[in-house]
């Protein structure tokens, strides 16, 4: 559909575009992504977005290792990824041309700042000739614009250094996208005045910068038409735009508060992780009381700590701080204390790619730690679904006096979408009483429906107790190297935690409830496989889809589930985790689908794979 | 005054609780002549003196024959893992600033497998009390050279001698800012729980070094100096205020030759008291007690009692205050308000 705005730019109506925001790691690139989005989310649309940037903070100018990406993709219909190929790319140096441009779907737009084409920008790239000069971008069309020039016009007159006005180009860029997108500038307008309005000057230079870029696609007769997203048809309620780790950091906060318990978050800073940490750490007027400890191991020292006094116990880290954390993990096994781990995975082993995201920790979660040692492990599937698994973490961790593992990623960290706020009385109760009565009291004593033990905490009167890492007598919880309490005691640990199973919904599926092809997944892929299953089912494909958040235990009808269908596809970023469980648990000859470079699955990586199996048959 | 606890834990104190009060019903198992028996005992001992009842006493341990004693405190205990003692008592005393909590330790638990935590537990003045066996040997797994294990020293580990320096602990303390260094001898009952006792009303980071026996795998590891009939002459007693004066005649002293100390007597060479140097536990600058930690037996007398005390806030205080201000300044917390906050949208 095609219309026509008062000044003759013809304006083409889309379901869903994906904007690639690329530069160098100084030239914010992430915060223009991200007043994209802002604004995107706020006019209605669905969004999905995917940040991509370098461990290195400042890699040297230039080079294809400092490019830092932001992709958005905004739609009008529900959507559940930031998109698999980027419809418009914005360039603004050689390097992140270069380094992004292979991505683009054919016939794609790039915009470059044409200005930092230079031939030293264009030699740190590997271009031997400029791309703007010969043909090889001819499959898409390419609009140069000369940024830095006309930014630094912009803000003529402004006493800032040349530097300084370097640094707005950004807001051009993206004011003209707001342009070319139809967007008005009021959040990033409003955005600018609460982050620099105690700085004058430096909040003029980027309100012209912005405004500079919107006037210039106005007034320019480069583009030939502009493009509507009109708002999704999203269910009714308050909305907001959240990443995974905010998301995350809110749960905690509001799981403290249904507990009605004192939150402790220990942490040791670890990308992806830290912003949790920072998040909390900020909200002190809610009470929060947060610890940066010495290391891994001290910071979950010190949630155990807390924990032991009654009090939430946080801590979070990703896979190599999981790793360090093993051993207190076995701990709070054996004094079966509610606490929490958080653990947002990042490409490994070892220091591996710590911005990229992968889902290697599952069985570190399972099985990493010495002798039998189970513990619940839920992983939250969308960005927003951080805030209802981090309530829930806690539920499991409380009703059922043990620690809990939740693994997030990367990939939820930094991503964000829209979510739909709460209201607070609408969410569970979670409020568990500790024991005070002092007449029968023993520290290993278990409820009989949960094998919870009580949670007796110091300062309460009469019941003055040891707990310890070594093994315990049943019920009186004295130390014992008794064989057969030994062996009781192990199978009491591995039911108390299987008895979590009649305590999770079970497993929903997506589609027919049995059939040729289930695809089955866990965490952060959930976005790819249910759309790649959307257009499987729209080509009347019976494929179904079903996403684990309870990795251990699993939801009681799981079994059921995998062996209704004739195949059992898993894709999951590692080498198989989820599969080796599956396989090993319910005897299902599951297939894999298995890449690990540190990037999210593409939904038609995983619409090939399941056609590849279904045309297998 | 730092030597004070917090007025609601006293003031919620019962009748007065007595050493008994303190055993709980386990039987106590270490090796026959261990001098952990005597350290438990004058634990047990002073624990009524400072009038929090039992419910609000927490002793935490590792790993390590000293790891068992929470076990015989009829107190809250927690035997936990290899030097993460203070990890737990730091989350602890986070979470509940009212509790008494003591750590205990040993020379392998506290300055090998857990250096850091002791470290930074310390600089934090996190209000806990750390006492530390030190034996100079692994015990509880045999025999093998620990931290403090003598250079040269032959053991399990290091049948040809150890070629590792050992560490002083109470210089690690110091470095770490601990607000409260002392240490003492499990074979000299009162002067521990004098120590004991000194530790117990402190308020912060409080390290005690107490030189414990292991009569099966380093037997009179300290005998030199602490043995009965050269003790006097070999060992200072510390006592704020006072001159440092050692020796079976209360003769020897310690007087500073520049910046370095030296053993004078005084009557001889026309010194008198007057050059002895005082101890001041409360002395800000450190390089006194820095002396204090470093000399030993055999150039020195081994000094014992409080070699450090000074008022420093707490790290549960600090966090409190920063909570307190943060709801002063931006009133508590309204969640509904957070989960709204930035750009908001409805859909109808």
């Amino acid at each position: 559909m095609t219309s026509t705005k008062a000044h003759d730019v013809p304006v083409q109506e889309l379901d869903r575009v994906t904007i690639r925001f690329a530069g160098d790691s100084g030239d914010g690139m992430q915060l223009t992504g991200t007043q994209f989005s802002r604004a995107a989310a706020v006019f209605g649309n669905d969004i999905s977005t995917l940040p991509d940037y370098p461990a290195e903070i400042r890699a040297p100018a230039g080079s294809i290792p400092g490019v830092s990406g932001f992709q958005i993709s905004f739609s009008a219909s529900e959507i559940h990824t930031p998109g698999d190929a980027p419809d418009v790319l914005v360039a603004m140096n050689p390097a992140a041309l270069r380094a992004n441009v292979r991505d683009l779907v054919p016939g794609g737009a790039i915009i470059v700042n044409s200005d930092a084409f230079t031939p030293p920008n264009l030699a740190k790239a590997g271009y031997a000739t400029s791309p703007l000069a010969d043909d090889s971008l001819r499959a898409y069309t390419v609009f140069e614009i000369p940024v830095s020039t006309l930014n630094a016009r912009a803000l003529d007159g402004l006493d800032m250094t040349s530097k300084q006005v370097d640094l707005t180009k950004n807001f051009f860029a993206l004011g003209l996208m707001f342009w070319l997108y139809g967007r008005t500038m009021e959040t990033t307008l409003a955005w600018i005045e609460e982050k620099f309005g105690s700085r004058p000057m430096i909040a003029e230079a980027n309100r012209r910068a912005l405004n500079a870029g919107y006037a210039f696609g106005e007034t320019t007769e480069l583009f030939h038409e502009t493009y509507r997203v009109a708002p999704a048809q999203l269910a009714p309620g308050t909305y907001r735009n959240i990443t995974g780790n905010e998301a995350t950091a809110l749960g905690m906060l509001t799981a403290a508060r249904l507990a009605d318990r004192q939150l402790v978050y220990a942490s040791y800073p670890i990308t992806p992780a830290s912003e949790i940490l920072h998040y909390l750490s900020a909200w002190k007027n809610f009470g929060i009381k947060t610890f940066q400890a010495e290391d891994e191991i001290a910071a979950i020292g010190a949630a155990l700590g807390a924990s032991y006094g009654g009090a939430l116990g946080l801590t979070g880290t990703s896979g190599p701080g999981m790793a360090l954390k093993a051993e207190m993990l076995g701990l709070a096994v054996m004094v079966e204390l509610p606490l929490v781990v958080v653990d947002v995975q990042r490409a490994g082993p070892s220091t591996g790619m710590p911005t990229k995201t992968e889902q290697g920790d599952l069985l570190q979660a399972l099985f990493g730690r010495n002798g039998e040692s189970p513990i619940p492990v839920i992983a939250p599937a969308t960005p927003a679904e951080c805030f209802d698994l981090a309530i829930e973490a806690w539920r499991i961790a409380l009703h059922h006096m043990t620690p809990v593992v939740y693994l997030s990623d990367a990939f939820l960290a930094n991503g964000s979408e829209p979510w739909r706020i709460p209201e607070l009385d609408s969410l569970a109760d979670l409020r568990v009483a500790n024991r005070t009565e002092r007449a029968g009291f023993y520290p290993y004593e278990r409820d009989p429906e949960t094998l919870a033990r009580p949670w007796a905490i110091p300062g309460t009167p009469g019941l003055e107790h040891r707990i310890g890492g070594l093994e315990k007598l049943d019920i009186l919880g004295t130390i014992s190297y008794d064989p057969d309490n030994h062996h009781r005691m192990q199978l009491l640990r591995a039911e108390k935690i299987a008895r979590i199973a009649r305590d999770i919904p079970p497993l929903e599926v997506f589609g027919p409830p049995e059939g040729e092809l289930l695809i089955l997944g866990w965490g952060s892929t959930y976005g790819a496989i249910r759309s790649a299953v959307e257009r499987l089912q729209g080509r009347g494909l019976k494929v179904a889809h079903a996403h684990l958040r309870h990795l251990n235990p699993f939801p009681a009808n799981t079994g059921e589930v995998v062996r209704a269908y004739e195949r059992v596809l898993i894709p999951e970023l590692n080498l198989g985790q989820l599969r080796m469980l599956i396989r090993s648990m319910f005897l299902v000859d599951a297939e894999g689908f298995n890449l690990v470079r540190g990037k999210p699955f593409q939904i038609s990586e995983i619409q090939a794979k399941a056609e590849q199996v279904l045309g297998d048959r | 005054m730092t030597d004070q606890l917090a007025p609601s834990l006293a003031d919620a104190a019962p009748s007065k609780l007595t050493r008994k009060d303190f055993a709980s019903d386990q039987e106590v198992r270490w090796c026959p002549g261990c001098g952990d028996y005597s350290i438990l005992a004058q634990t047990q001992k002073v624990m009524p003196d400072f009038g929090v009842p039992r419910e609000n006493i927490v002793f935490i341990s590792g790993i390590g024959c000293s790891g068992r004693l929470p076990y015989y405190m009829n107190t809250y205990g927690f035997h936990s893992i290899h030097g993460r003692a203070p990890t737990i008592a730091t989350g602890l005393k986070e979470a509940r600033p009212e509790l008494m909590v003591w750590v205990v330790t040993g020379d392998g638990d506290a300055l090998s497998i857990g250096g850091n935590h002791i470290l930074h537990s310390m600089r934090r003045n996190v209000d806990i009390r750390v006492v530390m066996f030190n034996n100079r040997i692994y015990g509880l797994t045999k025999g093998q050279a620990s931290p403090t294990t003598e250079f040269g020293q032959k053991t399990k580990s290091t049948p040809t001698g150890s070629a590792d320096y050992p560490i002083h602990p109470l210089v690690v303390a110091l470095a770490a800012e601990a607000s409260f260094v002392a240490r003492s001898v499990d074979t000299q009952t009162e002067h521990l729980q004098g120590v004991l006792e000194r530790t117990g009303f402190h308020r912060g980071s409080a390290f005690v070094e107490v030189l414990q026996n292991c009569n099966i795998f380093n037997d009179g590891a300290h005998r030199a100096f602490t043995d009965r009939d050269v003790r006097d002459d070999r060992m200072l007693i510390l006592e704020h205020g006072k001159p440092m004066i050692f020796g079976k005649n209360r003769d020897l002293g310690i007087r500073l030759d520049g910046l370095r100390p030296e053993i004078v007597r005084v009557g001889e060479d026309g010194i008198t008291l007057d050059d002895i140097l005082v101890h001041d536990e409360t002395s800000e600058d450190p390089t006194i007690h820095n002396m204090l930690a470093r000399i030993y037996w055999p150039e020195f007398p081994v000094p014992i009692g409080v070699i450090r005390n000074v008022p420093r806030p707490t790290h549960d205080e600090l966090v409190d205050a920063q909570i307190r201000d943060a709801i002063a300044r931006q009133g508590p917390g309204d969640l509904a308000r957070l989960l709204r906050s930035g750009e908001t949208w409805t859909v109808q």
